[in-house]
């Protein structure tokens, strides 16, 4: 427990601390009465109410579009089941500046709904509801169906066979062993939503404002300190709040479990209902998740000259026009996946230790340390990154232009996901298991390795994949944090963007494009990781 | 946690930190270190948008026996920010990108150490808006303009607008996209080419008649151009309806300089009465570890070799006179002689005010 608190100490609470100290501490006093004053303001009201209304509604629309998708990735034994698993991950690293076109071709003027029955949701409340599930529908798919597919299937047999429905047995048998983690995954969309940003403002259009944009304005465009400090802590506030309610749900549902190989609980599905089924969720992702993502794959086909990989071509030499890029833009994938690396191992490392950790203790200062470790998902990145600033400037901790300061800003987002998809299976590993294991004379190490491990390691990889897919598409860490000149790819795609130029929006579609395949394949081949192999790997 | 159980998170931690380091060695990244070489390095802090040929850094390199390093720190307003939270240990040498609208705030807060650049005679006076104290010293300037999109206005015979006061005729109702002034430099800039065309007491007024010619507000500029503006690759595929959108009168030659084949006439055009001035600063930073560097970074800034490299990589304009326009700029730019200005200091003064009544008249 002590090291992951450390990190989180020096790299999120001091850095933190140190900004919102700054705004609200003026000339040797300290300035409270700003607090009321801003807070009071009817904008700031109103912008707070829009926040948290439209991260309840996004979080419940993305659970009620998710949770089959969910089961059926966790039930069902399809050919393709893999490939789907990945897909659904992608819209998580792609930069909102991309999701916005592809949006936009979907919902916007002459996009599918507006071809099909003349309607358009751009800018307005639904374009940004439904760009929310686009991104989070993989954490709702991933947290829960992880657990989902573990679950012993026999325990609801069991309850069928003595008398109960079919409906009766999932809701007492099921249902409240699933509690923990889709807890977890309202929790984790809700924080996400929270702090929207780049959707709220590229779907939404400039009516919409949301506390992540006020901060951001107030920090990054105006220095406004004092203000910025109080929005910050007014986030701590709603953020805390939701995390109390989250705890209180928590405890009430946590049960052992027995657990078992994700393989033997999947079948093929059997019967029209439950092909129906399946067919249905395919035919969601496939609408909602697939086709942003294909329109933007079909413009990076898409040249003066027909159909062709020009755009590509374009992509792996330095363009000797202008110096947008010293190094050919496929650069940038190595960049990528280099920061990538670094982030999921230190995610994974400090995660499993706090999970170990929450797990073997309770009591209110494990609760404490529970929820600090998911702040960071509610807090504003350019908070952190000034924070950074002017915290970390003095040696031993002059960080503020080195390489390592991008990951380990990632993994403050990468975390949370490891220590809350990991806890849920952690908790319910039976107590008993471990103490026959010592009785059989097994070192405390060796019984984790035989007993936890086996049950955790599908969690284990999961929320590897998820810390990688964070630091893949992460666009803020990269942005705030001054450093010599190696773009990744979603830096790269933003700088293309953000020039005139048939080229240019090529190839930005193009690198797109690249983006969705390496993550794709990335998560695809955590997939395949055999568990007889990667037992020495942690 | 027990003693093995520690062990072996130790080893871990090794091994992550291991691959950490291998991953930093492999990027080719510099990892904050300072030796003995530090005093023949300069570093150079600028936004996301700084581009220069690495040939001109060598020739600087080979001039002066400085390596140039540069710090890339987000767009020129947060770039900007982070000095001044920095102030007094900087993390660079010189800062590049401060602009006419930011101006105000840096010298405000005392960012910049002052130094007169040797050939500053060669710059023009208008663009010297420290000329007192040289605590900044200009680079370049770029126009912020209406572009329009040729095919679009031909085919409809109509003429293309020209002015400000163009832009809220009823011939060109519903066909203008501009950026959210408060979020956008492009958006603000317009903002502020209003402000100086129609006074402090009349740009609202103009403001109410755009609104009622159907003006579009979008959030940033890559979403007015690559998807509201049907002058743009990107606005094309997606049908896009707009024919006129804010963005700088550079734009038509780079349309034309990455588009393959190259046209003879860019696919947009420039309406030259609708634009504001931006003039980009460099300084000296306070407490820069290696000011020698520094001075000699700032009189390379207004010398020939990287005043002429600035437009086809920056796609901005020279300020030193005589300095050479590569042909693309002379044939397919725009020549705007009377842009809009706004004194800095009116502009750090009001700049908040004014965005705030612009959102509550325009965006809704």
């Amino acid at each position: 427990m002590a090291g992951p608190v450390a990190f989180f100490a020096v790299f999120f609470a001091y850095p933190v601390a140190a900004i919102v100290g700054r705004g609200l501490h003026d000339g040797g006093t300290w300035q409270f009465g700003r607090i009321a004053e801003v807070a009071g303001r009817p904008e700031i009201l109103r912008v707070l109410w829009f926040t948290t209304w439209q991260a309840l509604a996004s979080t419940a629309l993305t659970l009620l579009i998710a949770l089959p998708g969910a089961y059926v990735l966790a039930r069902f034994d399809f050919p393709g089941r893999r490939l789907l698993r990945a897909v659904v991950t992608v819209p998580f690293v792609l930069p909102t500046v991309v999701v916005g076109t592809a949006f936009l071709a979907l919902i916007g003027r002459g996009g599918l709904l507006d071809e099909l029955w003349g309607v358009r949701l751009d800018t307005t409340v639904w374009a940004i509801l439904l760009a929310h599930v686009f991104f989070n529908y993989a954490v709702v798919v991933r947290t829960v169906g992880g657990l989902w597919s573990q679950l012993d299937p026999r325990q609801e047999e069991a309850a069928r066979v003595l008398g109960a429905g079919r409906f009766t047995a999932w809701r007492r048998v099921t249902l409240p062993a699933l509690v923990p983690s889709l807890a977890a995954a309202a929790l984790m969309v809700f924080l996400f939503t929270f702090t929207s940003f780049g959707v709220v403002q590229i779907l939404g259009g400039p009516a919409f404002s949301t506390l992540e944009v006020e901060i951001y304005r107030q920090t990054a465009d105006l220095l406004d300190l004092p203000t910025a400090a109080v929005l910050t802590l007014i986030q701590f506030a709603a953020v805390g709040l939701v995390l109390a309610v989250h705890a209180r749900t928590v405890r009430r549902g946590e049960s052992t479990l027995r657990l078992v190989d994700p393989s033997r609980t999947a079948r093929r599905p059997r019967g029209a209902g439950q092909w129906t089924l399946l067919g249905s969720v395919v035919a969601t992702v496939l609408v909602l998740l697939v086709a942003p993502l294909a329109v933007l794959a079909e413009r990076s086909f898409d040249t003066p000259g027909g159909y062709g990989l020009d755009y590509y071509r374009a992509l792996t030499v330095v363009d000797s026009r202008g110096a947008t890029f010293l190094v050919p833009p496929v650069e940038a994938i190595r960049n990528s996946l280099e920061y990538a690396a670094a982030a999921t191992a230190v995610s994974v490392l400090v995660g499993s230790l706090a999970a170990a950790a929450l797990t073997r203790r309770a009591g209110r200062l494990t609760r404490g340390f529970d929820a600090l470790l998911m702040l960071p998902l509610g807090v504003s990145a350019v908070t952190v990154g000034f924070g950074f600033l002017i915290a970390l400037d003095e040696p031993p901790l002059d960080l503020r232009t080195s390489w390592i300061l991008v990951p380990l800003a990632q993994a403050l987002v990468g975390i949370p996901f490891v220590v809350r998809i990991m806890l849920p299976v952690l908790r319910a590993v039976d107590t008993r298991l471990r103490e026959a294991a010592s009785v059989l004379g097994a070192s405390p190490l060796r019984a984790w390795r035989e007993v936890d491990l086996p049950l955790v390691r599908r969690a284990l990889l999961v929320a590897a994949g998820f810390a990688f897919a964070v630091s893949l598409g992460e666009f803020g860490a990269t942005v705030f944090i001054a450093r010599p000149d190696n773009p990744t790819l979603p830096v790269a795609v933003a700088r293309l963007l953000g020039r005139p130029g048939e080229l240019n929006y090529g190839q930005a579609m193009a690198l797109s494009t690249v983006l969705m395949a390496v993550c794709a394949a990335a998560l695809l081949a955590l997939e395949r990781i055999r568990p007889d192999k990667t037992s020495g790997e942690f | 946690m027990n003693s093995q159980l520690r062990r072996a998170v130790a080893m871990a931690a090794v091994s992550a930190l291991g691959v950490t380091a291998l991953a930093a060695c492999g990027g080719g990244s510099d990892g904050g270190k300072s030796d003995g070489t530090a005093s023949k390095t300069v570093t150079l802090v600028s936004h996301d948008s700084f581009a220069v040929s690495d040939t001109v850094l060598k020739a600087f390199t080979e001039q002066t026996g400085y390596t140039v390093k540069v710090l890339k720190s987000g767009d020129a307003g947060t770039a900007l920010n982070k000095e001044i939270l920095t102030k007094g240990s900087p993390q660079g040498d010189v800062f590049f990108g401060v602009d006419n609208t930011l101006l105000s705030r840096a010298l405000d807060n005392d960012l910049f150490t002052p130094y007169e650049a040797k050939g500053l005679d060669r710059v023009a006076d208008e663009v010297q808006l420290d000329a007192e104290k040289h605590r900044v010293t200009p680079v370049d300037t770029g126009d912020i303009c209406v572009n329009y999109d040729r095919k679009y206005f031909a085919e409809k015979k109509l003429a293309p607008p020209k002015t400000f006061a163009d832009l809220a005729k009823p011939a060109y109702k519903d066909l203008l996209v501009v950026e959210n002034a408060a979020t956008s430099s492009p958006g603000l800039g317009f903002l502020l080419g209003t402000v100086g065309t129609f006074g402090e007491a009349g740009w609202q007024d103009y403001w109410k008649k755009l609104e009622a010619n159907g003006v579009k507000v979008v959030d940033g500029w890559e979403q007015a151009y690559n998807e509201e503006f049907s002058g743009s690759a990107g606005g094309k595929k997606a049908g896009a309806d707009r024919p006129l959108v804010v963005s700088y009168a550079s734009s038509p030659p780079v349309e034309v300089l990455y588009a393959e084949p190259q046209p003879d006439e860019a696919p947009t055009g420039v309406a030259t009465g609708t634009c504001f001035r931006q003039i980009e600063f460099a300084g000296l930073l306070q407490g820069a570890k290696n000011e020698a560097g520094g001075k000699a970074l700032l009189d390379f800034l207004i010398g020939d070799a990287f005043q002429e490299d600035m437009p086809l990589n920056m796609f901005v304009n020279p300020v030193v006179e005589g300095a050479k326009l590569p042909e693309l700029f002379t044939k397919h730019g725009a020549v705007v002689d009377e842009p809009a200005t706004v004194a800095p200091a009116t502009i750090a003064d009001k700049r908040e005010q004014w965005v705030r009544s612009w959102s509550s008249l325009v965006v809704k």
